[in-house]
């Protein structure tokens, strides 16, 4: 019974890194219905930023995420505003393409900078603290810290959505295009804003991408299908659904790996095709797209 | 659903719905040289030759695939490579486990792909647009991970096809009596026609799909999914269709592939650079949404490959970035751009009202 | 000098052309009124002047400088703004968002806050929280306008307020429109009801087909007049 405990919590832990992944991808397709295929990619060269800022500057990975983030939301909006904006239409082919080239580039650039090994952020003490819930159940500090800053990441995310003009001007211009620009909504420029903040959010999934386990160029495209699924799996359009859509998929994770090593990454797809079959719709749909 | 557009009034009133031009005719006589050519060049080329001509055949039957299904049903799939591993890995367990020769076995791989085709649209038809193509990615992504569980096909490390089976294939000692070259050699020579066959079958195959009902069908989706529903298309299952047809092409060329090989695994099987993304810049380079487009792509991206391959990551951000310049610049790609200009087109499949003389007048009087 | 001109007004739908050179004139304070029969371009008209079909530059001026190649964003930040046909609130914010969001763009200083808006219209105080799609079709209005107003823009483009609504529903929203003009706002009406459009206007433009037919004060137009412009024949 323990062990299912231990993979019931472990799961939930583990949710909270997918809700980090998937909080920037949910961000982006609720705005602007714009799928990013570099999404995974994108999270692992932040990781290999906050990497570099840490060696350079002898930081620990929390003070180099933070000093990252000014320098990734203006990667972001640049992105969008350069390169993103100019495929977006009524065509789905153009942003997709070019989204996956870029994840081909980045992936790629990666290897090319800091080859094929494999690296780590490391937090010092605190990676190896842990506290036991149990007699066989044991949660580690930076675990807990993860769900802990996918659940402020979240609260942040509505804050903004739902308390603030920004907020609202994100919603509007979700919801109907040329009406948002008769409220003098400048809609490349709210498209901008919105990667940049899509690219914060992924920062902060970064650390602890980099934090959880080891990480090299090559990862990218798992994490962008785990997002993937959590938001799915959550419904699209809502940032609490994309929280538990998270959890579902960690969840499903630890026990297929419980049942047998190998079936971790099965396990969690296989939740979320299951998903698909019988809520096509997500277990907390909030829009109608 | 669609009716055939031929009014019974159409001759005497001197109208015909016309696919073919002038230029077209000609084009079938080059092509059939080319074939004729082609099926006859192993009596004179070497094996080098062959080799490099196997995988750009099998990359252009990919590419007209994936066209069809991005390009003319509107299904943008980032998952192809679940039906190159499926047929690959289903060629290993026919010919290995069933012993069945591996001729028979492609085009039973085909089969099977299509019959695992179904129950994988009826997942991922749930998804849509953009969403559907990630959905797509994590059905090859479960393929992966399940061949990865056969212990007998080898499992997360692969296997491979021994010389008992890749050197009975059937006809091989009529091959090497013929061109006087031992088993290795002739066994590529079979691969060639075999690959050539599927890559002028997949692009036959295209060329009737869009010029029959069922390409009627996909061109009033491609225009508008709603106006074509309105007039009895039924969009699902023309999609349906579509990706059932191109599933088994698919796996045909995914077993063809493996059967060149004679080594898989699943990583490499179900890889989605190799498989998809590859495919990809192929057709959008070459020209989405036309015959001739993938076709220009493959032979672009075969001296990219050639010339630039060994510059490794370099090569591949290259092609990344060559993708998004076309798909900024030229969006219909360089096929695309010369049709756009010239309205030069090989394979007709547009419908052309031809008015035959005097036909305009009558109307005109009638009017 | 006229607050908005048009000069010259072209736009096409691809190969269609749907205005073929319109000129038309608002003087600050004033209230215009557009009628036509449908597909006469009185739409096409308002979405030029809003920048949502965007042409030459100078076949549109606001307060003297060209905007007919500016953005709709940026047109209603300079204080023009538009209701437009269907009332299009936004679903996914409520009544007083869609309020609030029709100041993205701009806040200037001017008679209409939130809270006046509520005074023009109290129905819809009372379902400040709801969901805009649960309001009837005259409160979706009554939005709509409030959300045009709300950033006090210098002139107000109003397109077929009345369209689909009950006559009571239609007197209310002219009363409002009254006391927006009492406040000083310009406008131009859209609209195919020709009773209510006149009794507000100082001026009416008649469109046909694409063309000026009949321009002129109400009081010195005939029914005739306005009869044979409106239908041509």
């Amino acid at each position: 019974m323990a062990v299912w405990a231990n993979a019931l919590i472990q799961g939930i832990l583990l949710g909270g890194l997918y809700a980090l992944f998937a909080a920037g991808l949910s961000l982006i397709f609720g705005i602007m219905r714009l799928v990013n295929l570099a999404h995974g990619d994108l999270i692992v060269l932040a990781a290999f930023i906050i990497l570099t800022i840490a060696t350079w500057l002898g930081l620990d990975p929390f003070a180099a995420m933070l000093a990252a983030l000014p320098i990734m939301f203006v990667a972001g909006f640049a992105l969008q505003h350069l390169l993103l904006n100019r495929t977006l239409g009524r065509d789905l082919l153009p942003p997709l393409l070019v989204t996956f080239g870029l994840s081909i580039i980045i992936e790629n650039g990666l290897l090319e900078l800091f080859s094929a090994d494999s690296r780590r952020l490391h937090g010092g003490a605190i990676e190896t603290t842990s506290f036991a819930l149990g007699p066989d159940v044991a949660v580690g500090v930076v675990q807990l810290l993860t769900l802990a800053s996918a659940v402020a990441v979240i609260l942040a995310l509505n804050v903004v959505f739902y308390r603030t003009a920004l907020g609202r001007a994100f919603r509007a211009t979700s919801d109907d295009l040329e009406i948002a620009q008769l409220m003098g909504i400048d809609h490349p420029r709210i498209f901008s804003l919105a990667m940049g903040l899509s690219f914060i959010v992924l920062t902060i999934a970064a650390l602890y991408l980099g934090m959880h386990a080891n990480f090299d160029p090559t990862i990218g495209p798992q994490r962008l299908l785990y997002a993937f699924e959590a938001v799915i799996v959550g419904g699209l359009g809502s940032f609490w659904g994309t929280l538990f859509g998270g959890i579902i998929i960690g969840i499903a994770q630890t026990i297929g790996a419980q049942l047998n090593p190998e079936w971790q990454i099965l396990g969690g797809h296989v939740a979320f095709l299951a998903v698909l079959v019988f809520k096509p719709r997500g277990l907390f749909p909030r829009t109608t797209d | 659903m669609i009716k055939a557009v031929s009014p019974p009034a159409a001759k005497t009133s001197g109208y015909r719905i016309e696919t073919r031009t002038r230029a077209s005719h000609a084009v079938t006589a080059v092509a059939s040289a080319l074939v004729i050519f082609l099926a006859a060049l192993p009596s004179f080329a070497g094996r080098g030759i062959i080799e490099e001509l196997i995988f750009v055949f099998y990359m252009a039957a990919l590419a007209q695939c994936w066209n069809l299904l991005a390009g003319y049903a509107g299904l943008v799939s980032v998952g192809q490579q679940a039906f190159v591993g499926l047929g690959g890995y289903l060629l290993f367990a026919l010919t290995i486990m069933a012993g069945i020769d591996p001729l028979a076995a492609i085009v039973l791989s085909g089969v099977l792909a299509a019959i695992f085709a179904v129950p994988t649209a009826l997942v991922v038809f749930r998804l849509r647009g953009a969403y559907f193509a990630i959905g797509t990615w994590v059905v090859a992504e479960v393929y992966r991970l399940v061949f990865a569980q056969f212990r007998q096909l080898g499992g997360g490390t692969g296997t491979s096809l021994g010389p008992d089976i890749t050197n009975t294939v059937f006809g091989i000692d009529w091959v090497k009596s013929m061109f006087d070259v031992r088993a290795p050699a002739a066994r590529d020579i079979i691969s060639y026609w075999a690959a050539l066959a599927l890559a002028v079958g997949t692009i036959s195959l295209v060329y009737f799909i869009l010029r029959s009902r069922l390409g009627l069908a996909l061109g009033a989706i491609r225009d508008s999914e709603d106006a074509a529903e309105s007039v009895g298309v039924d969009n699902w299952r023309v999609k349906l269709t579509i990706y059932v047809i191109v599933a088994a092409a698919t796996g045909m060329i995914g077993a063809l592939i493996y059967l060149q090989t004679a080594r898989i695994s699943p990583d490499a099987a179900f890889s989605v650079l190799d498989w998809t993304a590859y495919v990809i810049v192929i057709v959008v380079i070459g020209g989405i949404g036309t015959i001739e487009g993938p076709l220009l792509g493959t032979i672009i991206f075969y001296l990219l490959q050639h010339y630039l391959a060994s510059f490794g990551a370099w090569y591949l951000i290259l092609l990344g970035a060559l993708a998004i310049a076309v798909m900024l610049y030229a969006p219909k790609g360089l096929w695309g751009s010369v049709v756009g200009r010239y309205g030069l087109t090989l394979f007709p499949t547009r419908r052309r009202l031809v008015v035959q003389k005097g036909a305009l007048r009558s109307y005109r009087q009638e009017a | 000098m006229a607050l908005l001109e048009t000069r010259g007004l072209t736009a096409f739908y691809g190969d269609f052309q749907a205005l073929y050179g319109i000129d038309t004139m608002l003087q600050a304070g004033e209230t215009i009124a557009i009628i036509g029969a449908n597909g006469a371009g009185k739409s096409t008209y308002l979405k030029s002047i809003a920048g949502l079909i965007r042409g030459a530059a100078d076949s549109v001026r606001f307060e003297g400088a060209p905007i007919g190649a500016t953005s709709a964003a940026e047109i209603m930040k300079r204080g023009i703004a538009l209701v437009p046909e269907g009332r299009r609130l936004f679903p996914s914010l409520c009544v007083e968002e869609n309020l609030l969001v029709g100041r993205y763009g701009r806040e200037a200083p001017g008679p209409w806050s939130l809270g006046r808006i509520y005074e023009l219209f109290p129905g819809i105080k009372t379902r400040r929280n709801s969901a805009s799609t649960t309001l009837s079709g005259g409160e979706q209005q009554m939005v709509a306008i409030g959300r045009a107003l709300i950033s006090n823009p210098r002139v107000l483009l109003c397109d077929e307020i009345s369209l689909g609504l009950a006559p009571i529903v239609v007197r209310a929203l002219y009363e409002a429109l009254r006391h927006i003009k009492a406040a000083g706002t310009s406008m131009i009406l859209v609209e195919q009801d020709i009773a209510q459009a006149i009794k507000v206007s100082d001026r009416i433009y008649c469109f046909q087909e694409g063309r000026l037919s009949l321009s002129g004060r109400p009081s010195e137009l005939s029914r005739e007049q306005i009869h044979l412009a409106y239908f041509g024949t």
